[in-house]
């Protein structure tokens, strides 16, 4: 058989049930693959494989894990010194369901310090590289998973996307990440970052994986209040034509600030699209290029009490040689959150006080409701929105850690599916760059396709992905180790 | 000299008794070892979440309907964020602008609101002092953390200690019925805070307030009431201003210390909690909590008038100490013979029973608790009513009875208390009485009738107390011919 560890999740699992390859073997090369990681994926890796779950659907197939889902007894540090070394006493329920199913905890993946971030260097455990280009970022905060899938370190992995945190990562490293309907998926373990927008999601090579993992993490969870039963089970996609389908261009999110090698690669689809039988018609979302002003007012607030709970009493941190309780609790914070961290919870703090809620926050939750409303309008009339995932390719390490406004920018395009709760993927659609001798063997720098779909469409926006996916038939093996 | 009104308003922490926490599975906890009784949520662990307690919120609306408060369709939970050992997650959830129960009224008494919430962790300080200041280390048992807490706020509708004090054993009995709470102050699953002002008598413009805290028990609210009145009154007489602050009331040395002054007030930055979905009440809900509501006090009282016949003073007394009310009940519906008459049973059980329990005999003038059962002072109070026993023969059964226990009848019948009737024997009895105090005699002839004492005084010990005190007067008047 081809190499072991160019099997797509899928294959792999039917490789391992049809007894072709055993999930120890499989583990295995994983495990020693992720040795050789030169990118910085990874926080912690299983010495060994987990006993065999047999006869469960993923077969054995290895995952990795974001780093801020709870695993019991492994280190979960959400990419922070605060939570150096923390062992939680419990497991996250994605990642416990995903167990269930047969998956096996491979390792834990690097990520921007509590999910902070797009270039996944506000890591406390360094950035992590772009496998299509070593002086870039992977984009963030799912870095480590993102780029550990698209270098064949693991076969997928999971995410978390409170901005863009899945979906903007998956596009720079040229691979799939779905973000579900806000609530598909139970949070419970999820270190937190903004409660309202946070969802846990796939990394993975393709389409039909994509569909595979959501299907064995989703559900009504007792312990998650906002979690939700979903009306159906997720099915794996085969559509192969998109005849009838209506796609929705956005202007607002597909004009100014988008790279030219970004659009190109985006109408390349659109045209691959209608080949296939979609329609293309421009929509208007007219509230969307004020989602990034609204989301950096309400995913601060909610961090900015999310976080107080890392304050040195009962675990984590705690800075020594205090003599009062301020003083513990200042040093505390001061040593254990990095700067972008610290920011936000400046921020998130100021537009809570007194005098100011209604001003920040009370407006910013008005302008979330009208872009809701604004989606809710597109819907009538197209059956799915498409935008570039990223204004950008993946940039160069340092290039906007001076300047968080362009870095918070990166987000423009994925911020507004975040505060509508709706479902949205983004899958590789071509390559930019080409020209300018960009990425590996000058091959390339990875652009993402972005759809998103009314809430609970994931059975349909899989499908409708997997058809444009095998027509564009993009080539990952530029970022293969 | 001005006079000055006070006006209070109190804001009341209830401890549901519930069977696990307001927001995690966790059973609540009753002196078990420290932090056994925890979870990832109520610990504040990394990544856990809240879920509401169903029950919880059941006894909200219970509250919400035994107060008359209007029960929110739809309400919310909000995030209080302040930083304390205590406070596992920086954050206590609670409600904001939008609580399950808005308005209402309990007796003269207007509510304002009340809301869910979750109780802090208990800190406790290592050393000598068992406080804060001084001591060495401080550690935190989260066993209480997260128990679930109903705020009562009330209108400012009281104007003295000693209403504070009876208006909250009312609320105390009220809940006590509902069954929500245990609500005992020295366990503290009852805690109450005090808002304080005064204002020159006569006058409508409310005065500067200060919030007296965390009183542990009903004789403490109201001494912690009435000095800090007092404070107020003398801060105004000599010309100053009262600051609005936070007040600790020390029950020892009857100080009042600040706390915080109101520029030290926490900005709590509340926000809707993106955890929790809003409570939405819905019919069921409402059925299950009217079908779940007891008779309360005030209507039990409004019973004990209509139906039952007590005077209004008598009914009220009775029903607004649950303990007192079951106990009448239970006696009125014990079938003895001859029958006790409802307001003979009521006067012994408030005035004869209750000064002959007490803290000494274990019964916290709790009458269930005693040996006396309610059948029993039914069957004593149905002996006196028809003269079978005098009274004061009654009182020495019931010394037995409170002692001992056992069967009036019986005590009744071998101590051979039975009332003399106004026969020949007692008719004896008053004469040698007569003839033993002839200045008493001689002083009633000549128009004094409270002269009548040594004479009675007389055929009692005779008697042994068996004789009936209007039919030894009326010897008495007879056989000296008034």
């Amino acid at each position: 058989m081809a190499d072991l560890l160019d099997l797509s999740a899928a294959a792999a699992a039917r490789a391992i049930d049809s007894g072709e390859v055993s999930a120890t073997e499989l583990f295995d090369a994983y495990a020693s693959r992720t040795r050789e990681d030169r990118l910085n994926c990874f926080t912690w890796v299983a010495d060994n494989p987990p006993s065999a779950v047999s006869g469960a659907p993923l077969s054995g197939v290895p995952l990795a894990v974001k780093d801020l889902f709870c695993t019991a007894n492994v280190p979960s540090q959400s990419g922070s010194r605060i939570l150096e070394g923390y062992l939680p006493p419990y497991t996250a329920t994605v990642v416990e369901r995903l167990e269930v199913a047969g998956a096996s905890l491979l390792a834990k993946t690097n990520q921007d310090e509590f999910a902070m971030g797009s270039s996944n260097e506000n890591s406390a455990y360094g950035p992590v590289l772009n496998p299509w280009d070593h002086t870039r970022v992977p984009g963030g905060s799912s870095g480590g998973s993102a780029a550990a899938v698209a270098a064949g370190l693991a076969p997928w992995a999971l995410g978390t996307d409170t901005g863009g945190s899945i979906r903007q990562p998956a596009a720079l490293c040229g691979i799939v990440g779905l973000k579900p309907t806000y609530g598909a998926v139970s949070r419970y373990g999820m270190i937190a970052f903004a409660s309202s927008l946070d969802q846990a999601g796939p990394l993975t090579r393709d389409v039909t994986d994509g569909a595979l993992m959501l299907r064995h993490m989703m559900g009504r969870d007792e312990c998650d209040a906002t979690s939700l039963q979903f009306p159906e089970e997720i099915a794996l996609p085969s559509a192969e034509r998109l005849d009838g389908v209506r796609l929705g261009v956005p202007e607002e999110l597909t004009g100014e600030g988008v790279e030219a090698g970004v659009l190109q690669a985006f109408e390349a689809a659109l045209a691959q699209a209608e080949a296939l039988g979609a329609t293309i018609e421009r929509v208007h979302l007219p509230h969307a290029p004020h989602a990034l002003s609204a989301y950096y007012v309400i995913a601060p607030a909610e961090c900015s009490s999310n976080l107080a709970r890392f304050d040195g009493v009962r675990y984590g941190l705690r800075a020594e040689n205090e003599s009062d309780l301020l003083g513990m609790y200042t040093s505390t914070r001061h040593d254990g959150f990095g700067p972008e961290v610290k920011r936000r919870i400046m921020l998130g703090t100021y537009a809570l006080s007194s005098g100011y809620y209604d001003a920040y926050y009370a407006r910013a939750q008005r302008v979330r409701t009208k872009i809701v409303e604004d989606f809710r309008a597109v819907f009538e009339k197209v059956d799915f929105v498409v935008t570039p995932t990223s204004p950008t390719v993946a940039f160069e390490l340092g290039a906007k850690t001076g300047d968080p406004l362009s870095m918070y920018l990166n987000d423009f395009c994925t911020v507004p599916m975040s505060l509508a709760g709706i479902p949205a993927i983004s899958i590789p659609c071509g390559l930019a760059g080409a020209g300018e001798g960009l990425g590996v063997n000058g091959a390339g720098l990875p652009v993402g396709l972005q759809l998103a779909g009314p809430a609970f469409s994931e059975n349909r926006l899989l499908d409708v992905s997997y058809a444009l996916e095998q027509a564009l038939a993009f080539d990952p093996t530029p970022a293969r180790v | 000299m001005t006079t000055y009104e006070p006006v209070i308003g109190l804001e009341i922490h209830i401890q549901l008794a519930t069977r696990t926490k307001m927001f995690c599975g966790c059973e609540l906890s009753f002196g078990e070892p420290p932090n056994t009784r925890t979870c990832p949520v109520c610990l504040g662990l990394p990544g856990a979440l809240p879920v509401a307690n169903a029950q919880a919120i059941h006894f909200g609306l219970l509250i919400g309907l035994a107060v008359g408060s209007q029960l929110a369709p739809r309400s919310i939970f909000h995030r209080k964020n302040y930083f304390y050992p205590d406070l596992p997650k920086g954050y206590q959830i609670s409600q904001f602008d939008e609580p399950l129960c808005l308005g209402g009224q309990l007796a003269e008494v207007r509510i304002h609101r009340v809301h869910l919430e979750e109780d802090a962790a208990k800190l406790v300080h290592m050393g000598a002092s068992g406080r804060i200041h001084a001591s060495d280390a401080s550690i935190v048992d989260f066993n209480r953390g997260g128990t679930p807490l109903a705020e009562i706020v009330t209108e400012p509708d009281i104007h003295t200690a000693e209403q504070a004090g009876e208006w909250l054993r009312l609320l105390r009995t009220t809940m006590r019925q509902l069954g929500v709470s245990d609500v005992n102050m020295e366990e503290g699953s009852l805690r109450c805070d005090a808002n304080i002002s005064i204002r020159p008598a006569g006058t409508t413009e409310l005065g500067t307030k200060t919030e007296l805290k965390n009183m542990n028990s009903f004789r403490f609210i109201e001494r912690g009431i009435r000095a800090e009145i007092a404070r107020q009154e003398a801060i105004l007489d000599g010309g100053g201003r009262v600051t609005q602050e936070t007040l600790h009331y020390d029950p020892d040395s009857g100080r009042i210390t600040s706390l915080r002054s109101k520029e030290e007030a926490h900005d709590y930055r509340y926000f809707p909690e993106p955890d929790l979905v809003p409570i939405a009440v819905d019919e069921a809900m409402l059925d299950a909590a009217r079908t779940a509501m007891p008779e309360l006090p005030a209507a039990r009282a409004e019973r004990f008038e209509q139906e039952v016949g007590l005077s209004p003073e008598v009914a009220r007394r009775l029903a607004f100490r649950s303990e007192l009310g079951d106990y009448f009940e239970r006696a009125l519906a014990a079938e003895v013979d001859p029958p006790a008459p409802a307001q003979t049973l009521a006067n012994w059980i408030l005035a004869d029973l209750l000064s002959r329990l007490g803290e000494a005999d274990g019964t916290g003038e709790d009458p269930n608790r005693s040996l006396v059962t309610p059948s029993a002072l039914g069957a004593l109070c149905g002996l006196v009513a028809s003269k079978r026993i005098s009274v004061g023969a009654a009182r020495q059964v019931l010394d037995r009875l409170v002692s001992d226990g056992g069967d009036p009848k019986a005590i009744v019948e071998a101590e051979g208390l039975e009332a003399l009737d106004g026969g020949d024997d007692l008719a004896a009895v008053v004469a040698a009485a007569i003839a033993a105090n002839g200045d008493a005699a001689e002083k009633i002839r000549a128009g004094n009738p409270k002269a009548i004492g040594p004479i009675v005084g007389y055929v009692m010990r005779e008697t042994k107390g068996r004789a009936d005190g209007g039919e030894v007067t009326r010897l008495v008047n007879e056989q000296l011919g008034i």
